[in-house]
């Protein structure tokens, strides 16, 4: 496995996790839906899809069910879109994965007919 | 008879017993039935202001205290399009027409009319002191007149009188814009020598420009002949009859219509209303008419923003027609109107206004076998409307019980707790995409006053203002205000909410508390990552967030009904059930909601 330490790894992640100690990242398990949150959460992804991966106006959903990680590598270091690409400087395959573990994470959503304010949208005002 | 009296102007008034010139200059006001003047007080206009107050008994025009030049004339933005007539903004010379200028210049591209009085004092050997002199210009307009469609400076009474009926006309005669009138200090304070002498000129309306008859004739040929054409409309409809007329339109050949938004142009609950899919269909269509859309250009073509490169986003041999009023108003300086976009058949003409002729062309135009052929093509439109609506509706659920609160909740929560009213969704900042479209996505707009669009400058300050204004037109028409308020924009203008709790206007404000300027979060962070330096910067210079505003707190101060911070979704539903209340009783609320970015 690589090393985790990317410049967003570096500068985010290790300030803000008193749970995550420098040891238990050297043991290097695997992807961490943990540290995968954190990153996710610092590194600019929730702005445009949103704390869970709901999505937005500015950027597609990503969860529940997300891409697996080879794709969201491969299309988060170069794309034909209006998205930032992330360059294995900024974020390094290992950091892409725990990403792609938190999103994993994420459960599916309750149905939008179990919301009463999702339920019945259609009905008329005055 | 005095315009006062009467409220109007059928005929030309004879103004016999005003006593001195800023009285007269309130008859006119009145002929014109301007309701309110929306402004900050300032000694260039003390004359008018007394005049306003004692004389005119402070109604018909009512003058609205606002905490700001700004705010007064973005007031008067929103006023216009809740209630489709003028109001006036009386600003303080030299340096209250500098704090107007923003808000004057998001109505410019907004197309609407204000009529901007203006305090000043020509004559120098009238000018009280250095104040006087600071306050006080050659040409006061100047820095103003390359966004407002005229101004002027008289220098007698019925100079005056003539020039604001005349302004008054040319604003409101579509392409609708702002107007600026000098109300010289000296002539406001002048006592009347002969008063018989002068009189309000009378207020002849024009009929509105239409589309060239034989050019809508062929535009109506090839809509009726297009096997994928798409309608596109952004600052159309104005009244119901317009809105009625654009359904019936896109009916006659079941054409799809995309709405850009800076007004509600089409029900959103109608099939054919295709907003959601309209890139898709930009691309496939063989026909694109385009109704008072100001950047056409960017419609049919997509620029990436971060290679600065466009490409087409229609098919190279689509038919391409546009009507609407833009080749027919333009100024040099400001670059409002857009890009120049090579079209097919250009009608010049106000939109709304050719409709009906357009519709009659169309229905002309059609075979009952050409009839049967295109109600084929409607199915398809309904069977994708309804999987739009439903996929939207999952995708709100997704992150529901999130904390921040996601935009999705927080709309449709509030949705829910004003859709069995006759609502109004007046303002949504300077984009509804700051909320993720969530109401033109889910919510019923099925009348053209359900929303107003967004402040087309993009100039920000826009939406509070702009919102209580818009609310104090509703409130003579039974409507229920409601505000989704961004949290960068209310700090320019919260002086607005005084506004409104001073003088009673009922306004549910939801803030969309995401603690950053959002949009410049996500621009910073797109350049911090192509210059491979990463985004843990990004938020210098953009967040709101040390310390957080308690944007509650601040509405209560103001004397406002408010609730929250609600950082827990759960307790969202019954602060707005309990700010509706108070917005039905006729006072101003504001619910603050910690929300996501977007």
């Amino acid at each position: 496995m690589k090393h985790r330490n990317s410049k967003i790894f570096a500068c985010l992640l290790l300030p803000l996790t008193a749970t995550l100690t420098a040891s238990a990242i050297a043991a290097d398990p695997g992807p961490s839906a943990d540290r995968g949150k954190i990153l996710y959460l610092t590194a600019g992804c929730k702005h445009c899809h949103g704390t869970v991966g709901q999505g937005s106006a500015a950027g597609r959903r990503l969860a529940p069910k997300p891409l697996p990680a080879a794709a969201i590598t491969q299309f988060i270091r170069a794309n034909g879109t209006n998205m930032p690409a992330y360059s294995e400087v900024l974020l390094n395959d290992a950091a892409v994965a725990d990403i792609a573990a938190y999103l994993g994470s994420i459960p599916p959503s309750a149905p939008a007919d179990s919301i009463p304010a999702l339920r019945d949208p259609t009905k008329q005002g005055k | 008879m005095l315009a006062a009296d009467v409220g109007s102007a059928a005929t030309d008034v004879n103004t016999a017993s005003a006593g001195c010139g800023s009285d007269f200059m309130l008859d006119v006001i009145k002929s014109l039935q301007i309701d309110y003047v929306f402004s900050n007080p300032g000694s260039s206009f003390l004359g008018l202001h007394e005049s306003i107050v004692n004389y005119g008994a402070n109604k018909a025009p009512e003058y609205i205290t606002c905490m700001h030049e700004e705010s007064a004339v973005a007031m008067a933005n929103g006023y216009y399009k809740a209630v489709g007539r003028p109001a006036a903004t009386i600003c303080h010379s030299t340096v209250g027409l500098q704090h107007a200028a923003m808000a004057l210049y998001n109505a410019w591209c907004d197309r609407v009319p204000i009529i901007n009085i203006l305090g000043n004092t020509l004559d120098l050997t009238k000018r009280t002191g250095a104040n006087d002199w600071r306050h006080s210009a050659q040409d006061p307009m100047a820095m103003v007149r390359d966004f407002i469609k005229w101004d002027d400076q008289p220098t007698t009474l019925q100079g005056f009188a003539e020039s604001l009926v005349h302004g008054y006309k040319i604003a409101c005669t579509p392409p609708m814009e702002p107007v600026a009138i000098v109300a010289d200090s000296e002539l406001q304070e002048f006592e009347i020598a002969d008063r018989s002498a002068l009189t309000i000129p009378r207020y002849t309306p024009s009929v509105p420009p239409v589309g060239d008859p034989g050019a809508v004739r062929e535009a109506a040929r090839l809509l009726a002949a297009a096997e994928r054409p798409v309608i596109l409309v952004d600052r159309l409809v104005r009244s119901a009859e317009g809105m009625q007329k654009l359904v019936a339109l896109a009916e006659s050949v079941n054409a799809p219509v995309i709405d850009l938004g800076s007004r509600q142009n089409m029900p959103t609950a109608h099939p054919l209303c295709q907003t959601a899919d309209g890139r898709s269909l930009i691309g496939q269509a063989d026909l694109i008419l385009g109704l008072e859309v100001t950047d056409f250009w960017g419609q049919i073509n997509q620029f990436n923003r971060i290679t600065k490169v466009s490409r087409a986003a229609a098919d190279p041999a689509v038919r391409l027609i546009t009507i609407g009023l833009n080749d027919v108003y333009l100024k040099s300086n400001y670059q409002d109107f857009q890009r120049y976009a090579p079209v097919d058949i250009s009608i010049s003409g106000d939109g709304e206004a050719t409709l009906p002729s357009l519709l009659e062309a169309v229905n002309f135009a059609l075979t009952n076998k050409r009839r049967s052929v295109l109600e084929a093509r409607g199915a398809s439109f309904r069977d994708m409307h309804r999987q739009a609506f439903e996929a939207a509706r999952q995708a709100a659920a997704v992150g529901w019980d999130a904390s921040p609160v996601s935009t999705a909740r927080m709309c449709m929560e509030l949705w829910n707790a004003i859709r069995n009213e006759d609502w109004s969704l007046v303002s949504v900042g300077a984009s509804e995409a700051f909320v993720s479209n969530w109401p033109h996505r889910l919510w019923n707009f099925d009348r053209h006053y359900r929303y107003l669009g967004y402040g087309a400058g993009g100039g920000v300050g826009y939406g509070l203002p702009a919102a209580v204004g818009a609310a104090l037109a509703n409130k003579a028409l039974g409507r229920l205000s409601v505000n989704i308020q961004c949290d960068g924009d209310f700090m320019y203008a919260n002086g607005a909410l005084w506004t409104a709790a001073h003088h009673r206007i009922p306004l549910l404000t939801v803030m969309h508390n995401n603690r950053a300027y959002g949009q410049e979060t996500m621009l910073i962070q797109s350049l911090s990552n192509r210059r491979n330096r990463g985004m843990t910067r990004a938020n210098i210079g953009t967040e709101i967030d040390d310390p957080p505003i308690n944007y509650a707190k601040l509405a209560e101060g103001m004397g406002v009904w408010s609730a929250g911070p609600i950082i827990d979704p759960a307790d969202l539903a019954p602060a707005l059930r309990r700010a509706v209340e108070v917005v039905r009783q006729g006072q101003p609320a504001l619910v603050d909601v910690v929300t996501q970015t977007r």
